[in-house]
């Protein structure tokens, strides 16, 4: 009797299950494609991965902290610092890219691991302690820049986010930013995936309690989290400081759209379920939503409305479904 | 004979895995006790819900002074006045007592406002149906009373709604020998006005002071019906039914204990005094207890999670002081808590990853989470199987099991540290019968294999059979020893500090 | 703090100056005392910030500078106060979103609609209007009054309604709430609608204040997470159920007493941002490192 209703639940919940987001995206791509046949050339649909590497990489760092169980709002103006301060520190000297590349990369890692601390120690949740570092990052930005930052980066420095790689068979020609993303992130879908991080990432945010009385080293995990979603922000910045200008709003809104991308990858709030691939194809799908967009003419604040839509149902259709399936 | 109140008929109630209840017939009249009682998992939270309208039954009626009634919501039934007072009280801490006694059906004055004034006279006058009045202040918060005097608050809750109907579900389980006897006054009160009374208990002791009749409920079915106060030996075989022998396992021989596995000298924190224990190598430490005697304390402590602040404590025979519970796993020590869902579970992973959650604990983060130096999934799948876990496949989520299975996947998590000491806390809450026998066999097995098992229980007739040696806290304390094989009596007097027993 | 202060400058305690500092701070006290229903119902609006933008650029327009339109404007920034407030509500008790993303979406949603108007001031206020900013009543400045009356309000409907009753019943144990029949879901909804009104209102003080709206005041004002803090501060606990609207207040002193000590010590603007980013996460951490609770 016991043994046959487990069954069926579980044959109920082992049904062949397409995440949703790649539909989407395929459907979006096709729209695109129907708009402007263009997107199916190598320019098209490179520069269409070009411009949404930051977003990708961005989400799938997110997708970490989100699965953890908090939020990280910090990552957009991390961004702005990282492009702000690349500016200020580089002083338009090509050789100063070597130091200063490193020291972003490890700016973001520090971010996350602040965040990650003021969380696990101070007992602050994330939402509010990630706002609050986006605020101290954004006057930080301009404190450093003096409100007016130099609009220059070094050619060196733009290089991961601008050039291209010529004479590729097949496609012409890769993005350094493309093989930045595939690289990012293949490298966190693989920790996310297949190692005891990922596997503990997903435990304590379906159940810290449990997780920390089974031995899961809860706080180490956490702030690990908070770190990698740092590096990636500090990456995304690197890229966008290759083909956006300095600004001390270039980062700004960044971290609602990465929320926004992992979400619709399926990605639970509050933690236990994430996936990295699909937090991306929800990154991408944003893009194209954006993309189809500027094609249909639209101005820039209704991205803003499109997207906060977008949020709201997203998470309204997950619970949807949650409902519908228990618990 | 007056007419019933409340009359169930023919009720059964399927839940996905488990039939909860099938074709039950209960029913109570004004100004009597009707003992509902069983073992846990025998159906009468069930029974209750469907009453309350928190379930609705698959078949069957529930007729309310003769009339059909249907309710959807509990709402529904307070209305028509059925009162339920949970185990978890339904009291809001941070409001007063009269605040929360007209919780929605506040009176009101001028304007529309809160009759404040109203409000307070009228939790004064229930409130002196109670001999804890004297210590209720309406102006006080929940939050502030003792357990014992907050389900007085919410009884007169229920009072004050105007309940005909009051249903306990096994109120004493919190209370000491004197709060104990303040309810069966109070109980008293409410039958001489009345009320009809549903009271939930395995406590015989109670039965026999309050019942007027006694309602057995055996695996979802009614085993026996008394209209007169039966002997207690009758009560209990007709819960039980089953011949006890199989259904433990046997008690270790002497043969099978070894060394001490743990041993604690005077040890002690805010919550616990003067604690000496020793856990042998292939014995089975049963640990009874009232609610709030720090048995759940004293498991905390020596996993780590609420260390003992002073005291020493052995782990095969080496001195540890575990801070953190990481520190007790990498030492030895296991815990199974006492709250599968909130505790144990990881809901949302596989079974697989539940039961391998531990050994990736301690496992490098950026190893591979396939195999680690502890366990990997093909070993892992081996013992699963051996412990015969139902599931279509251990990648699916884990709270599609049963309670039983559940459990079965969290002993797994810890066989494969092979630990030294392994801490049960209630470890068939919620679990079918028929899977409990399971656990006990596995529990006994653990034992057999050398590891020291500490069971926290608050099933006194599962501790008496499990355990080969039964330790009794009180207050904090360990208050008494009986080998296995000591009465229920007995432990239920060490345990509420009524006689000192010696062991 | 006020020790530093009071030694630093030892007239900087007179009532004129005590006013001048609540002057400041009204906005972010009307704001609160919004914010502290839906958070004692465990619910949390993000969207107070764009939503205050909004309804003083609405303000600005729809009077632009004639006094007969007074009362229209303000009553349309009510409604488009109660308006966001009954979707807010909706979203969060109806389609159980998550109240942080569901007003962190409508904050978007909110902005941009803003944006695709307005891009720079816009319209002006009427002197008449700006008697709510500027004006006083027996040398107490009117939007003072105005705070103060609306506290009391607020804690009239906590303390003596059964409405209010009822909030810390949903906050405090949702389920408990339902058994005693409440619809809690409704409760959720005519909080929302209470705190958009409340930041409605800092809109219209705002632009009372600026002579004009602006899409960014409420964004540069930090608005929705300053209003947070302080209830926080205030003792109301985030998980809801729990504290009252005379912490709040307290909470909105402390914060302007910073706010002030900053400007005397001259600190500049971007350096004060980076300090109230801290102040912010400090004061929360003060309260919950207490709590035994795991959060993320």
């Amino acid at each position: 009797m016991t043994d046959g209703a487990d069954m069926q639940t579980a044959r109920r919940l082992r049904l062949p299950q397409i995440n949703p987001v790649w539909v989407l995206l395929a459907v979006l791509i096709g729209a695109i494609i129907f708009m402007n046949p263009g997107f199916t050339q190598p320019t098209g649909y490179m520069n269409f991965l070009k411009r949404a590497a930051p977003l990708a990489i961005l989400a799938a760092g997110q997708v970490y902290v989100i699965t953890s169980g908090g939020f990280d709002l910090s990552v957009g103006s991390l961004i702005t610092l990282v492009v702000v301060g690349a500016s200020m520190l580089t002083n338009n000297d090509p050789a100063a890219t070597y130091w200063v590349v490193p020291l972003m990369l490890g700016m973001g890692l520090g971010v996350g691991l602040l965040n990650g601390l003021i969380v696990c120690f101070l007992r602050v949740p994330s939402l509010i302690a990630t706002l609050g570092m986006m605020i101290t990052l954004t006057g930080l930005a301009f404190m450093w820049s003096g409100g007016a930052p130099r609009g220059y980066l070094p050619d060196t420095f733009r290089f991961f986010g601008r050039e291209l790689i010529r004479d590729v068979p097949l496609v012409r020609f890769i993005p350094i930013s493309v093989i930045v993303l595939l690289v990012v992130v293949g490298l966190l879908a693989w920790l996310m995936h297949r190692t005891n991080l990922g596997r503990q990432v997903h435990a304590i945010g379906d159940n810290p309690v449990a997780a920390g009385l089974a031995g899961v080293p809860v706080n180490r995990v956490r702030i690990t989290a908070f770190m990698l979603s740092g590096l990636s922000g500090a990456i995304a910045g690197i890229l966008l400081g290759g083909f956006a200008g300095v600004s001390t709003d270039v980062g700004s809104g960044y971290e609602l759209q990465a929320i926004t991308a992992a979400v619709l990858g399926g990605a639970q709030l509050l933690g236990g379920r994430g996936s990295v691939p699909a937090a991306v194809g929800g990154a991408l799908a944003l893009t194209a939503i954006f993309t189809l967009l500027n094609f249909l003419g639209l101005p820039q604040p209704v991205r803003q409305v499109v997207q906060g839509l977008i949020l709201i149902a997203a998470v309204a259709l997950a619970m949807h479904r949650r409902q519908q399936t228990g618990t | 004979m007056t007419e019933p109140v409340i009359e169930m008929e023919g009720i059964s109630k399927s839940f996905p895995g488990v039939r909860a209840l099938s074709d039950v017939s209960f029913d109570v009249r004004p100004g009597e006790v009707q003992a509902l009682v069983g073992e846990n998992g025998a159906g009468k939270s069930t029974l209750i819900k469907i009453l309350s309208g928190v379930y609705h039954a698959d078949a069957g009626t529930v007729r309310m002074h003769g009339k059909a009634v249907h309710f959807t919501h509990p709402v529904d039934s307070l209305k028509s006045g059925i009162a339920v007072i949970y185990q978890e009280f339904s009291l809001l801490p941070e409001r007063t007592v009269a605040q929360n006694l007209f919780l929605g059906r506040e009176p009101r004055g001028r304007f529309g406002l809160i009759d404040t004034a109203r409000m307070r006279r009228e939790t004064r006058d229930v409130l002196a149906l109670f001999a804890a009045a004297g210590r209720i202040d309406p102006d006080q918060t929940v939050g502030s009373l003792d357990v014992a005097t907050q389900q007085v608050v919410e009884i007169a809750k229920a009072v004050s709604t105007g309940a005909r109907v009051i249903v306990m579900d096994e109120p004493t389980a919190a209370l000491n020998e004197a709060e104990c006897e303040e309810l069966f006054e109070t109980v008293d009160t409410l039958r001489e006005r009345g009320v009809a009374i549903i009271y939930i208990s395995h406590r015989m002791r109670e039965i026999t002071r309050l019942a007027d009749r006694v309602t057995v409920l055996k695996d979802g079915e009614i085993a026996a019906r008394f209209d007169d106060l039966p002997p207690p030996d009758a009560i209990v075989r007709a819960m039980v039914g089953r011949d006890i022998a199989d259904f433990y396992a046997p008690p270790a021989t002497e043969a099978e204990i070894g060394a001490p596995v743990l041993t604690v000298r005077g040890a002690g924190n805010d919550r616990l005094d003067g604690i000496d224990l020793d856990v042998r190598a292939g014995e089975i430490v049963g640990l009874a207890g009232i609610q709030g005697a720090g048995r759940v304390a004293l498991a905390m402590a020596l996993f780590g999670h609420a260390p003992f602040t002073h005291g020493e404590v052995t782990l095969d025979g080496a001195p540890v002081a575990f801070k953190t519970p990481r520190e007790a796993i990498r030492g030895g020590i296991g815990l199974l808590p006492g709250d599968r869902k909130s505790e144990g579970l990881v809901l949302m992973q596989s079974v697989r990853d539940n039961g391998m959650l531990t050994s990736r604990a301690f496992a490098p983060l950026w190893g591979r989470a396939k195999r680690n130096r502890h366990t990997d999934e093909t070993a892992m799948d081996g013992l699963l199987d051996a412990m015969e876990i139902r599931a279509a496949s251990y990648d699916q989520e884990i709270r599609g099991l049963s309670g039983g299975n559940q459990q079965k996947a969290i002993v797994a998590r810890w066989l494969s540290m092979r630990p030294r000491l392994l801490i049960f806390i209630e470890p068939t809450r919620g679990i079918d019968v028929n899977a409990k026998a399971g656990i006990y066999h596995l529990m006994r097995d653990l034992a057999r294999d050398g590891a020291g098992i500490l069971m926290i229980s608050s099933d006194l007739p599962e501790v008496i059979g499990a355990a080969d040696r039964i330790l009794v806290m009180q207050n904090g304390k360990i208050a008494a020893e009986f080998p296995h094989g000591a009465t229920e009596p007995q432990i239920m007097h060490a345990a509420t500090g009524e006689t000192e027993v010696a062991a | 703090m006020v020790i530093a202060v009071a030694t630093n400058q030892t007239q900087y305690l007179s009532l004129e100056n005590l006013i001048a500092i609540l002057g400041r701070s009204i906005a972010l006290g009307i704001t609160a005392i919004g914010q502290t229903f839906v958070i004692l119902v465990a619910s949390i609006d993000l969207s107070v910030a764009s939503l205050i933008s909004a309804t003083s650029v609405l303000a600005s327009v729809i009077m632009d500078g004639a006094p007969a339109m007074i009362v229209p404007a303000v009553l349309a920034c009510l409604l488009l106060g109660a308006f966001v407030g009954v979707l807010n509500g909706l979203i969060v008790s109806a389609l159980k979103v998550n109240p942080l993303i569901a007003t962190l979406g409508m904050s978007l949603i909110i902005q941009g609609c803003l944006s695709a108007f307005v891009s720079n001031f816009a319209g002006s206020v009427p002197e008449a209007f700006q008697i709510f900013a500027y004006g006083q009543i027996g040398g107490v400045p009117v939007a003072l009054v105005f705070l103060v009356l609306l506290a009391l309000l607020a804690w009239g409907i906590l303390r003596f309604t059964k409405f209010g009753s009822d909030i810390y019943a949903a906050g405090g144990n949702d389920e408990a709430a339902r058994f005693a029949g409440i619809k809690t879901g409704r409760i959720v909804v005519l909080t929302h609608v209470i705190c958009s009104v409340c930041a409605a209102i800092a809109g219209l003080y705002l632009a009372s204040r600026l002579r004009s709206g602006a899409p960014w005041i409420g964004a540069d004002g930090v608005y929705d997470l300053e209003s947070i803090a302080v209830v926080v501060i205030g003792g109301t606990v985030l998980a809801g159920g729990r504290g009252g609207i005379w912490g709040t207040m307290a909470g909105m002193l402390i914060f302007s007493l910073i706010d002030s000590a900053f400007n005397i010590a001259g600190v500049d603007s971007f350096a004060k941002q980076v300090l109230r980013g801290i102040i912010i996460v400090a004061a929360v951490a003060f309260y919950a490192i207490r709590s035994k609770r795991i959060v993320a």
